[in-house]
């Protein structure tokens, strides 16, 4: 029987073995050095902040990998030998595969900070990071004060995780507005505000220079570099970004950019060699995404296209429309297509921007200039449907087709207030049209295409 | 803020502290007149029984009901044994030891307790409510920005499962085995709302009014608090508004206001089968010999289970019920709401589930058609079995241990709905017509799934709602009360309560692809 070895057990690589099992009936064995069984990494805030346990954030119950046959080994892989197909453990013993998976995600990016190696810097990727902010992080009595390195989701995360237990969070952002390489400028000012007014010390244009250490290697204060100010603290999070987790295969045949290089196949250089995941680095970028994709979900939909490929249905990765969601403190954040920020904007891409007055809620979507085909939508505060936006992408539906039925899209929970005719109002005020709210219709919702 | 919910607190915890004290409280002497009202009201012709309370209880000064009670059981048991062995069977006395010492106890009470009403209603209930109200209002600025604030609830003492849990655990339990059981001691508790007994029905108050006043008042109080906690989503603020309205309007008010005008007791949303002794016989004579009314509600009863809940859980699904109209369910929204997490999620749990809740139904659906066949033929027995001993064991075994002590007292343990999970009949009839035969269902946005957890975690009957969302599979569970918790606390906007149309309500998906043509796949089979 061919043996599958999976090297992760993150959403990537389980989606992957949970898929070859549905399809066949391989033998399966999933390696991690990180937990026992597999967590949404993403949830792992909501066990800090008291949520959830981490038993929760378990989507599936212990019994499951043994009824699906799927092995799990605890270990740590230190070498991978491609010629004998042996994976060599830091334990000392050894695994023999017949087709081998990567699929080791990401680590936290470091970029050679004095003093970022002390007690109390933190990434907030790993349950192990988690583990070491509960104990350098407990309450307010032990870390007086918390600075957070990096303007991205994963440092609002853990602003939002410091903030719960009322920990004091000064939040250090390279770029001169959160997020603004993905977000428009209207909702990056946004978020903004939303961060200071939850009493976090947001500093826009501001870089780290050191982080200072006390006498017994721990954490003292951080220097900021443009003003050279020194900021006393218990606790250092790193956050500004994620790296492909994969020095262990340095030594191997297995060909490396910053992630392991993959065709459209998922496939490395070596035969029976995949990688997938926030580890995979595409040769050539798909449409407008990266070749390197940190996002829970397309590690979800690597794994189901490998599994096809591995029992037998070659299938290449081909990601339909892009689509994100994550959440800012409060403030839920869905989108659909492409929306550009400030910079790396195409020229022909034009935004519609409309925000409530009072609430922190708006939307921004995205068209062609020229052919007013829409092209994607950003929201905030409003929930909308998935399926809906992906039929009308494709479709390749105009925008001002997308703003007249936009009620068919709404997924807020019922007797919520709805905005979309204040949205049309707005729109054909700005653009001169004349368009009308179409009424929800449960018809288009689920017609055929 | 912090110092005003401390205070709040203390103030709560002395209004419960005498509360929980005055069951073993007060003093009791029963005058001669009173007992022969007794005597004559209850239509006792036990010289026994007469002569034993005459020279033992009648005129003496009592402290207390634990005192005062075991010389009734005993007055009673000595008069039936000598009754029963010289089959007097006009003198035996039917009434329970409990019941009896309950009404005797009521109306020899006369110390401070009874002399100060009102002012003992303050000092239990009213500290209760001012206390408990001072404890929840600050969170309007505590909790800061709109939005889910569970911070903290499993570092939290009373929500994990902490010793206070288990306290307030063992003071349910309690509460409920008092009420059901020993319902003597419950007297003092009837005399702190007698005034308000007698305004609404024109009679002193019973232990079930104090069960109901003290049922109005909790889920008024926790309504409060879900009101704050829930205050951006407009969803649980009407849906709270709507269970706390037909709990004080239709369960409490309605019923106590058609005895005052000579009318049945009756609550008009409480359906068979969770009504289970809607058919017993006394309730269909009683009916019956009311007249117009009766009719009406005998007619509407059955209009009701027949035509009524089942049509409206095709359009809305059963939540119209469980999570917007019942009793049983308004508790569990709203005292039971800290502790909703701690459902079991388990397979286990869910087939456990699957077989109680079922037989239960198969239970109270055989009792009632004995109960019927009974009442028609006029027959004690069905195929040799007493169908008195029938209704007598669901009684205890399902409508009290089961739906009180256990569905209730276990709230701080099993979470808030384990009697609407594991045992109630109603529920079980509307999850059939649910699952089958609905309109309902929770909507996934399947894609954007991050597996987290918040949704499982806070279900309260304990729906892996996780494993359908991360399938993108619409949830069409028989169990689900579509409380609408699990698309609060999702973090990535993924499920909607929704009344579509019935077509491609079941969706199936083996593989939820993110590839472009099988995700367009996905759209079509829609």
């Amino acid at each position: 029987m061919e043996h599958i070895v999976i090297i992760g057990n993150g959403i990537s690589g389980v989606t992957l073995a949970r898929h070859i099992r549905k399809l066949s009936d391989k033998k399966i064995t999933i390696v991690s050095a990180e937990t026992d069984y597999f967590f949404s990494r993403t949830a792992l805030m909501y066990v800090y902040m008291g949520h959830m346990k981490f038993e929760h954030t378990q989507p599936y119950e212990n019994w499951f990998w043994k009824k699906n046959r799927i092995e799990l080994k605890k270990g740590y892989v230190k070498q991978v030998e491609t010629e004998t197909k042996t994976l060599h453990f830091a334990e000392g013993d050894t695994l023999h595969y017949d087709k081998l998976i990567i699929a080791t995600g990401s680590k936290p990016n470091k970029f050679g900070w004095p003093g970022q190696d002390l007690d109390g810097v933190i990434g907030m990727y790993h349950k192990q990071d988690l583990e070491q902010l509960e104990k350098y992080a407990p309450n307010k009595e032990v870390c007086k004060r918390a600075v957070i390195v990096g303007g991205g989701l994963i440092g609002i995360e853990l602003a939002e995780m410091l903030n719960s237990r009322k920990i004091p969070v000064t939040f250090l952002v390279r770029e001169n507005s959160f997020w603004n390489g993905v977000l428009p400028e209207g909702e990056s000012k946004m978020i903004n505000d939303h961060i200071k007014n939850h009493h976090i010390d947001l500093r826009l244009s501001t870089n780290l220079k050191e982080i200072k250490s006390d006498e017994n290697g721990k954490v003292k204060s951080v220097i900021i570099e443009e003003t050279g100010e020194e900021l006393e603290c218990n606790v250092v999070g790193l956050t500004a970004g994620v790296t492909p987790n994969v020095d262990f295969l340095k030594d191997s045949d297995i060909e490396l950019g910053r992630g392991v290089k993959v065709n459209r196949f998922l496939e490395t250089n070596i035969a029976d060699v995949y990688a997938i995941g926030d580890c995979a680095e595409q040769h050539e970028a798909i449409g407008n995404r990266r070749p390197i994709e940190a996002v829970w979900y397309t590690g979800r939909m690597m794994g189901e296209t490998l599994a096809q490929t591995i029992c037998g249905n070659k299938t290449p990765y081909k990601p339909g429309h892009w689509f994100n969601s994550a959440k800012f403190l409060d403030i839920e954040y869905q989108t659909y297509g492409w929306v550009f920020g400030e910079r790396g904007r195409p020229e022909y891409e034009h935004h519609f921007h409309w925000k409530h007055a009072k609430e922190n809620i708006c939307i921004t979507v995205a068209f062609h200039k020229d052919t007013k085909e829409f092209l994607g939508i950003n929201t905030f505060g409003i929930r909308m449907r998935h399926e809906i936006f992906d039929k009308w992408l494709t479709e390749k539906r105009d925008v001002d087709y997308v703003m007249s039925y936009l009620k068919d899209a709404n997924f807020d929970p019922e007797f919520f207030k709805t905005y979309e005719n204040d949205i049309l109002k707005q729109y054909n005020n700005t653009f001169n049209t004349n368009l009308t709210a179409h009424k929800k219709s449960w018809k288009r919702i689920f017609s055929k295409v | 803020m912090k110092a005003i919910k401390t205070i709040g607190l203390v103030i709560f915890l002395v209004g419960l502290a005498i509360f929980t004290a005055l069951p073993l409280l007060g003093t009791f002497n029963l005058n001669e007149a009173d007992f022969n009202t007794i005597v004559k009201e209850q239509n006792i012709k036990s010289d026994i029984f007469i002569n034993d309370l005459k020279s033992n209880v009648v005129g003496k000064d009592f402290n207390g009901m634990q005192s005062l009670s075991p010389n009734i059981s005993k007055a009673i048991t000595n008069a039936n044994e000598a009754h029963i062995k010289n089959k007097e069977w006009d003198k035996k006395i039917y009434t329970s030891s409990s019941d009896m010492a309950a009404m005797i106890g009521k109306k020899s009470a006369n110390g401070f307790i009874a002399n100060n009403k009102g002012l003992m209603w303050l000092l239990t209930f009213g500290l209760g409510i001012i206390g408990a109200l001072m404890f929840i209002l600050p969170n309007v600025i505590l909790l800061g920005k709109k939005g889910i604030k569970n911070d903290g609830i499993y570092h939290e003492s009373a929500t994990n499962r902490g010793w206070i849990g288990w306290m307030v655990f063992i003071f349910l339990v309690s509460f409920y085995l008092v009420l059901y059981f020993a319902s003597e001691y419950a007297t003092n508790w009837t005399l702190l709302v007698d005034p308000i007994s007698e305004a609404l029905s024109g009679n002193p108050a019973g232990h079930w009014f104090v069960y109901g006043f003290m049922y109005c008042t909790v889920m008024t109080v926790m309504a409060v608090r879900m009101y704050i906690k829930y205050r951006h989503n407009i969803y649980q603020v009407f849906r709270t508004t709507s269970v706390l309205f037909f709990q004080i309007v239709f369960a409490f008010l309605i019923p106590e206001i058609m005895v005052r005008l000579q009318m049945p007791y009756y609550d008009f949303k409480n359906a068979f089968p969770l009504d289970y002794d809607f058919f017993f016989q006394w309730n269909l004579k009683d009916l019956i010999n009311n007249g117009g009314i009766g009719i009406f509600i005998l007619v509407w009863g059955i209009v009701l289970t027949l035509i009524i809940v089942p049509v409206m859980v095709y359009f809305f699904g059963k939540r119209w019920y469980c999570s917007w109209v019942c009793g049983c369910g308004g508790l569990a929204e709203t005292l039971g709401d800290p502790y909703r997490q701690h459902s079991d999620k388990s397979l286990f749990a869910w087939k456990v589930e699957r077989y109680l809740i079922h037989a239960v139904l198969l239970f109270v659906l055989i009792m009632t058609g004995m109960t019927l066949y009974s009442f028609f033929t006029e027959t004690g027995t069905v195929l040799g079995i007493k169908t008195s001993t029938v209704q007598s064991i669901y009684s205890l075994v399902i409508g009290s241990i089961f739906a009180g002590v256990i569905g209730t007292g276990f709230y701080p343990i099993f979470g808030n709905r384990v009697w609407c999970r594991f045992g109630c009949p109603l529920a079980a009839y509307l999850g059939f017509v649910q699952r089958f035969k609905s309109r309902f269902r929770i909507t996934t946005n399947g894609g954007q799934c991050i597996s987290c957890g918040n949704c499982s975690t806070y279900c309260e009957q304990g729906i892996d709602v996780r494993a359908y969302a991360q399938k993108g599979e619409n949830i069409i569970r028989s169990s689900c009360v579509g409380c609408g918790i699990c698309s609060a606390v999702c973090p990535r906007g993924v499920l909607k309560l929704e009344n579509g149309p019935e077509k491609g309500r079941i969706n199936p998906t083996e593989i939820l692809l993110g590839n472009d043509v099988d995700l367009m796949d996905l759209v079509n089979d829609k």
